[in-house]
């Protein structure tokens, strides 16, 4: 299936409810999207090459997974234009975690000539809940394979469109405006309230048994929650609450979920 | 006698888990030998990315028969346990064997094929492999029972000899069939045995030996940088990793712009190193070169260039990066960060770091006051105050690894002083050098013992998850270090007083907390051949917390009991303390003197005692212990003379009295009664 984007702000594809929720209980599920995706902390004004708080991945979830993945996923790249007589390919160690979602696998962030490109797992849990089967995730950074095909140094040197115009043209300030706003603007009382109302209503949503309007006030959560991080007012401290508070929201949108499709742990 | 091969294929076992996974594969695999009975002459381990490999030389075909005599009931014995006995050995009575009255069982265990043990073996082996971290995957995956391994198991080879063990583990079948090199050569290939398995992988580009495969990459990077007239900046560690992220490894020079050599050394080392993998290259001067070593697992068509490029991008990234950090940082001066230290917790409910700052700020002031003869203490306090600013800096945020260092560099662009810049670039090594940055290390690291203490948390056992013994022992590496005099246990006071805040009550025993110290300078001691007992003898005297002065004491000590005079005295004085332990003090008057054993030792005493505080007074211990000495012939001879019990209580008086003088001179210089011998 290719779907569309998901039409929230999110810090990965990985949060998209067709990766999340469709990653519990036991139904295959083949799936396909690219998902934009925002981490106010990667913000660079627009400065580094290859690293911006907003950019795009392209997400393949596979469950269950199967057992040639791998080389499903290299002939991805071949098909795409990577010369393996030519580019170094290379499947390094790189657990992945997702606090704020529960959720851990084991997997590689997948190099090419030493650049991450893709990151490679296989979910053991999400929400706290093992995946029974498990699920082969991939998601491809798109800005760098481009880079890659097209033989730039920067990402804001990509053609975009084959007729000249580049992706700095389309994000370039974007990028700026969105780092001066992330690092410098944004009102961090009205953060810490939408924080708030997000948990409110994921709690509201939790009551009437509607996972998936839950699960949505969760990523709206941690997005916050990312923000004010961000705006450098969250203390060491606090930041394990806050992580735990928005995990407890995903957790409890999976066990509705996992309730609702009538599955057990 | 067979050889035997194992090979477990999979996915990409992570570089820093296959050390440890030939160790436990060569011990699980001798184990589960060792239980029937084999052994093999030689067991060798490999490990490449995507296999783990063993070869075990020398097994014979079968195990052997064994015979196992079992003795049972007598032969008169009730018919239950007979019964009993014939039940638990599976035999019937007739094939009991009888001698002197007791039956025996005698039990047959056939050989078996070692083909056969192995089947099981492994199987066995590879569902109780001890790796940190294990998944599931695949279909099977629907139960959490399905077999676990580090990455998804792709293959097995399991020959003994030339034949194939056949066994099958959850949907893999054993096989004589591996893979190549993934690029290379992707293809099935076929092993024929354990002596064909490295050569047959080297011809499809996979050399199996991590060992040749580090020779690889150090010769390679070497020669890479030599070629560019440059000089490799060795690391053994990035060696081992990058033999354990390649099956075919090939070190390529590449360059990046010197522009980014305006950032300090160290961050670029440390960004080529954890982040990427790649060696650093000096040039002849031992600068910095704007060079890096990165380990392709391909010989490119292109002789790597493609692969060069793509590396040299994706450092100019991470450079750019770092030198974002490193601008954004250098914004503002050193002590603008002060304020964001407040919203930075030093433990979990042990107040925020500016706090700490603080106290470092006013003790490291204060020990400099008093201890430290440049007497600078507004430095030490500026030091202090400065000591973990640079935690809330980007580049430390980013690079927790390089505190202290940036700190240091971060104060030399704010203009602070030199003293200032040591002392923050020293803070966290384990003996710290120069005025200001003792003082700093000495308070940062008391105030943080104090402060657990009071907590009520210290180390137990093998548990140190805060490192105090290390945070005491660096501080005792420091005192030693400088040679610095100071009242440990005062320092100790004046920690728990700037704990307590608002005036109010710290509950911290700084004995127990100077004990702790004791402890640590045992064990530090012990290295360099100070004996403990040694330096407990000093201790129990009570009032000596100047490391400095007690370890010159402890050495001049050591020096003396083991000369003769010294361990006779060390005798002579233990038989008084024990006549002294035993007998009540005399309640009759002490005759005079009168033998002339008796007047000789006082004698020695009157002379011995004033010689012996004086020397102590100048700290001259080996003065102190030679005075001790003209003691040894008197006391020797005063036992050899005289009966201490003597019938006349006025006389059994004065010789106790004489024997608590010889105590009492003896432990100016330390309780004797703590040494050992």
């Amino acid at each position: 299936m290719i779907l569309q984007p998901y039409d929230m702000r999110m810090g990965a594809g990985t949060f998209h409810p067709a990766t999340t929720l469709r990653a519990l209980g036991p139904d295959p599920w083949n799936a396909a999207f690219v998902q934009p995706c925002r981490r106010p902390t990667d913000g660079r004004y627009g400065e580094n090459p290859n690293r911006g708080q907003h950019y795009y991945q392209y997400q393949v979830m596979l469950k269950p997974s199967p057992p040639d993945l791998q080389d499903l996923y290299l002939g991805s790249l071949k098909r795409i234009g990577i010369d393996f007589s030519k580019h170094d390919i290379r499947f390094v160690e790189d657990d992945w975690e997702s606090p704020t979602l529960g959720a851990w696998g084991l997997g590689w962030e997948v190099w090419c000539d030493g650049m991450e490109v893709t990151q490679f797992t296989y979910f053991q849990q999400m929400g706290g809940f093992d995946c029974k089967p498990v699920a082969g995730e991939l998601t491809y950074g798109l800005e760098r394979l481009a880079m890659y095909i097209q033989g730039v140094d920067s990402m804001y040197d990509l053609d975009f469109n084959g007729r000249g115009v580049t992706y700095g043209d389309i994000f370039l300030e974007n990028e700026r405006q969105m780092s001066t706003w992330n690092f410098e603007v944004a009102d961090t009382d009205r953060l810490f309230d939408l924080f708030r109302k997000a948990t409110a209503e994921c709690e509201l949503c939790l009551e009437r048994k509607l996972p998936i309007p839950a699960y949505e006030q969760a990523i709206e959560a941690s997005h916050i929650f990312n923000l004010l991080n961000a705006r450098g007012v969250i203390s060491v401290a606090e930041r394990q609450a806050y992580i735990g508070r928005v995990r407890d929201l995903a957790k409890g949108s999976c066990a509705a979920w996992m309730e609702h499709n009538g599955w057990t742990a | 006698m067979a050889d035997f091969l194992l090979e477990l294929l999979s996915e990409e076992i992570p570089a820093r888990m296959q050390d440890k996974a030939r160790a436990d594969l060569a011990r699980l695999f001798g184990e589960e030998l060792a239980k029937s009975g084999l052994t093999s002459a030689a067991i060798e381990t490999f490990a490449t990315p995507r296999r783990l490999a063993l070869i075990a030389r020398g097994l014979p075909l079968e195990t052997e028969a064994v015979s196992e005599e079992r003795k049972g009931p007598r032969a008169s014995a009730p018919e239950q346990a007979l019964a009993g006995f014939l039940r638990s050995t599976g035999l019937s009575r007739e094939q009991l064997v009888e001698r002197d009255g007791v039956l025996f069982a005698v039990i047959e265990k056939p050989g078996r094929k070692t083909a056969d043990v192995l089947a099981e073996a492994v199987p066995a082996i590879v569902r109780a492999f001890p790796w940190p971290k294990s998944m599931r995957w695949g279909r099977a995956s629907q139960t959490t029972e399905s077999l676990r391994w580090v990455r998804p198991l792709q293959g097995i080879v399991a020959l003994l000899g030339d034949a194939v063990v056949p066994f099958e583990i959850e949907g893999v079948a054993s096989g004589a069939e591996t893979v190549g090199h993934r690029f290379h050569h992707p293809g099935r290939i076929t092993i024929g045995n354990a002596d064909d398995y490295a050569a047959k992988l080297r011809a499809c580009h996979v050399i199996v030996d991590q060992d040749a495969r580090k020779a690889l990459i150090r010769e390679g990077a070497t020669a890479a940088a030599a070629n560019a007239g440059l000089v490799l900046v060795e690391d053994e560690g990035l060696v081992v990793e990058n033999a354990g992220l390649t099956e075919w490894p090939v070190p390529l020079l590449g360059s990046f712009d010197s522009a980014f050599l305006q950032v300090p050394r160290e961050v670029i080392q440390l960004t080529m190193r954890t982040n990427q993998k790649y060696f650093a290259v000096n040039d002849r001067d031992g600068k910095l070169a704007p060079n890096f070593i990165c380990t392709a697992n391909i010989v490119a068509t292109d002789g790597g260039a493609k692969i060069v490029d793509g590396n040299r991008k994706v450092l100019a990234a991470r450079l750019s990066d770092a030198k974002f950090f490193w601008e954004q940082d250098l914004k503002a001066p050193l002590d603008a960060y002060l304020p964001k230290l407040e919203n930075m917790l030093f433990y979990e409910g042990m107040g925020t770091l500016r706090a700490k700052a603080e106290r470092i700020a006013a003790l490291a002031a204060w020990i400099a006051a008093e201890y430290f003869p440049e007497r600078d203490p507004e430095t030490a306090r500026r030091a202090g105050l400065l000591a973990k600013a640079d935690l809330a800096t980007g580049m430390v945020g980013e690079f927790p690894e390089l505190q202290g260092i940036m700190g240091g560099y971060y104060a030399e662009h704010a203009g602070e002083k030199p003293g200032t810049v040591s002392a923050l670039q020293q803070q966290y090594v384990a003996a710290v050098e120069g005025c200001i940055p003792a003082c700093v290390a000495l308070a940062d690291r008391i105030d943080t013992l104090a402060a657990f203490f009071a907590q009520g948390i210290r180390p137990t056992g093998s548990k140190d998850p805060f490192a105090l013994r290390r945070a005491a022992l660096q501080a005792i590496q420091t005192i030693l270090v400088n040679g610095t005099r100071l009242n440990l246990l005062t320092v100790l006071e004046r920690a728990k007083a700037g704990l307590s805040v608002d005036g109010g009550d710290v509950s911290l025993d700084t004995g127990e907390l100077l004990d702790f110290f004791a402890d640590r300078l045992k064990v530090q001691q012990r290295e360099a051949g100070v004996r403990h007992d040694l330096i407990d003898a000093v201790f129990a005297l009570g009032g000596e917390d100047d490391l400095v002065r007690l370890l010159a004491r402890v050495k001049a000590l050591q020096g003396f009991v083991e000369t003769e005079d010294g361990a006779n005295l060390l005798a002579g004085y233990k038989r008084a303390a024990n006549i002294l332990k035993k007998e009540e003090a005399p309640t009759v008057a002490a005759a005079t003197p009168s033998e002339p054993a008796e007047i000789a030792l006082v004698a020695a005493l009157d002379a011995a005692a004033p010689k012996a505080d004086a020397a102590i007074a100048a700290e001259d211990f080996e003065g102190a212990m030679a005075a001790l000495a003209t003691l040894r012939a008197p006391i020797d001879s005063f036992f050899e003379a005289v009966m201490v019990n003597d019938a006349d209580p006025a006389k059994r008086a004065a010789r106790l009295g004489m024997l608590a003088r010889v105590r009492d001179a003896v432990h100016r210089v330390a309780d004797f009664s703590r040494i050992e011998g």
